[in-house]
């Protein structure tokens, strides 16, 4: 079996994300593995929006809902776990948790249905519609945890202590790294094998023409229902290692910023590429890093460069390496 | 007491609905007209909020600043398009979008290195000080009443502009068929220019307006902005006439949720929770306004007449 370049070079680009950690270890730098993870976190994220945006072409502007809602089921079930008090639903309640597993679960479930609400609403409608209607039910999100006090409101919530995976010590940060590293590479082959399945060519076909999908006999609502729930789950999973990473959830993983970030993160790497993410999370950390170690007004030059890419360099990095898809 | 209350209630909310409508209409008429999703509507507002707070600075006179917000605005949005947008019309909505988050970036943090990340603020003129005082005895402040008044005015030029003149023929022509007009001769590139500098001219506008409100400072323009779309997905993208009605549901929804919600919570339970409760829903009222509306019209209430 031939590999394709463009499986050789995501490939390539997974292994040297999984080196970084480990020549900052051995050069003396540890803190570049703070960097690595958050690379990593910020690639699963986008992940999960690449399920949508690349393979269904739904450009959804409000995936920050998603992320925000994982770091939030993150935060609160750790200060929960950690209180010792029970979270209190009125009919019934839940014991708080500091394990990552059941923290995982409950996030995932949490922005699947999240994701399940806003979509069935917003596939009702196309375009720029669809846009801005993501948008703006993030933002709905994004107001109601600044207006909801109990979780710390516009301030934010702590993590007193990185939550635990049993049989690992996650305080140690290469160890945090690898959890991370490797729900990122399951998120790959995820994408890979929905990608690849009858569903992931009914997703494609949607994305590329609506009637004739129709026409043969399948809904493409529900299947771009289906997608985007998977899609809402993924970036909620990576929510909660983000919370994890930084040990603190505020109202700003919510907000439309974040959202434009995870778009970024995509268009940088390459729309509906496998590895379209893990480029552009690893080239937006370190613009971030580098040009926010050179001056305070980075963003400034982050927007010129987006300018650029988008009006002069569409593919991204993975697209400048592997050349154009066959077909798209 | 309470109905004084009450309309004092309801004018914030005309008045907010009058500023997002300024918003709405040159965000809805850039895309009804060139097809166009511009996330940086937001930032011409802030650029008319800066002009117009650092001209009646320098010379004293709000109204001065007033002029040089249009002008700002205008120009920042002319220049804009010559250089960035014009490129992007025959672009999926995707490269849109990114090209005007990158534009917010690019104009966020120019704002912020001209002029540093504290406020400005801006006085309200002599000549609009004071207040008004209402049915039932209370007053209201003259001011608002005036961005009012700004808002309806603009609102039946607009309308004249758009029925009566020749730009706004060649405005509806544009809508309805591009290749036609340019067919049969008009400079459509010209009339592209003129359409995003009015658009960006009202947003500076409505940024002048509320500058004089609240503080004027970088990022102001982004919450505007998402209730501006709100709005104009309510009232149906490409319809100036959506973009009105919208806007007045929006603001007036928006101001009386916040009011009356907490009382009406407070009926059901204590206090302190319903302000809690109350408070929440009503931050998200205007949002499941707009679901309510998608569900029922998923083109929104004025559907553009397109093809």
């Amino acid at each position: 079996m031939t590999i394709s370049r463009e499986t050789a070079v995501g490939i390539g680009l997974v292994l040297i994300l999984l080196a970084i950690p480990y020549a900052a270890i051995e050069l003396g730098k540890p803190f570049y593995v703070t960097l690595a993870t958050r690379m990593a976190i910020l690639a699963l994220a986008a992940v999960g929006l690449n399920l949508a945006l690349g393979l269904g072409g739904l450009v959804s502007f409000g995936h920050a809902a998603f992320f925000g809602i994982g770091g939030y089921a993150a935060g609160i079930l750790a200060s929960h776990g950690f209180s010792g008090q029970p979270l209190d639903f009125g009919l019934f309640s839940l014991p708080g948790t500091t394990m990552m597993p059941a923290i995982w679960v409950v996030a995932v479930a949490a922005g699947g249905l999240l994701a399940a609400v806003i979509g069935a609403i917003s596939l009702r409608t196309s375009g720029v519609y669809f846009i801005m209607i993501t948008l703006a039910f993030a933002q709905m999100t994004y107001y109601f945890a600044i207006s909801w006090p109990a979780y710390g409101g516009e301030d934010g919530l702590s993590i007193t202590l990185r939550n635990a995976f049993p049989g690992v010590n996650t305080l140690v940060p290469i160890n945090f790294f690898l959890i991370c590293y490797g729900l990122l590479a399951a998120a790959l082959v995820l994408f890979a094998l929905t990608r690849d399945s009858r569903f992931g060519a009914a997703l494609q076909a949607a994305r590329q023409n609506e009637v004739r999908v129709a026409t043969v006999g399948i809904a493409p609502y529900r299947i771009r229902l289906a997608a985007f729930v998977i899609s809402g789950m993924v970036t909620a999973l990576a929510g909660a290692l983000y919370a994890d990473l930084n040990r603190f959830v505020s109202p700003s993983m919510l907000s439309w910023h974040m959202s434009g970030e995870l778009i970024v993160l995509i268009i940088l790497g390459g729309v509906g590429r496998l590895a379209g993410p893990v480029a552009g999370a690893m080239l937006f950390v370190l613009f971030e890093f580098l040009l926010g170690g050179l001056t305070e007004r980075w963003q400034f030059f982050l927007g010129l460069a987006l300018l650029g890419v988008v009006l002069f360099a569409r593919g991204g990095l993975v697209g400048l390496l592997v050349g154009r898809p066959r077909h798209g | 007491m309470q109905t004084a209350l009450f309309i004092e209630q309801m004018l914030n909310g005309l008045q907010l609905g009058v500023m997002l409508f300024l918003m709405a209409a040159g965000l809805t008429l850039i895309f009804g007209v060139m097809g166009l999703i511009n996330l940086a509507h937001g930032s011409l507002y802030m650029v008319g909020a800066f002009a117009c707070a650092s001209a009646a600075a320098a010379t004293g006179s709000f109204w001065a600043g007033l002029a040089a917000s249009l002008a700002a605005a205008a120009a920042a949005g002319a220049i804009v398009e010559i250089l960035v947008i014009r490129r992007l019309y025959r672009r999926d909505h995707l490269d849109q979008v990114l090209a005007t988050f990158a534009l917010i970036l690019i104009f966020s943090e120019g704002t912020r290195w001209l002029f540093g990340s504290f406020p400005l603020y801006l006085d309200i003129p002599p000549l609009l000080q004071g207040t008004v005082s209402l049915p039932g005895g209370s007053r209201y402040q003259l001011y608002r009443l005036a961005i009012i008044g700004v808002g309806i005015a603009v609102a039946v030029a607009l309308f004249l502009l758009i029925a009566k003149t020749r730009l706004g023929m060649r405005i509806r022509a544009g809508e309805s068929d591009r290749e036609m007009i340019g067919a049969l001769g008009v400079d459509i590139r010209t009339l592209y220019t003129l359409v995003f500098a009015l658009g960006a001219a009202l947003a500076g506008l409505a940024g002048a307006l509320v500058g004089a409100l609240q503080s004027v400072q970088v990022g102001m323009g982004e919450p505007v902005l998402i209730l501006a779309f709100v709005v104009i997905v309510i009232g149906g993208i490409g319809s100036i006439k959506g973009a009105l009605v919208g806007a007045v549901i929006v603001g007036v929804t928006d101001t009386m949720g916040r009011f009356l919600l907490p009382q009406l919570f407070g009926l059901l339970m204590p206090p302190s929770q319903a302000g809690l409760v109350g408070g929440a829903l009503a931050s998200m009222l205007i949002y499941i306004v707009m679901a309510v509306v998608l569900a029922v019209k998923p083109q929104g209430l004025f559907p553009a007449a397109k093809g």
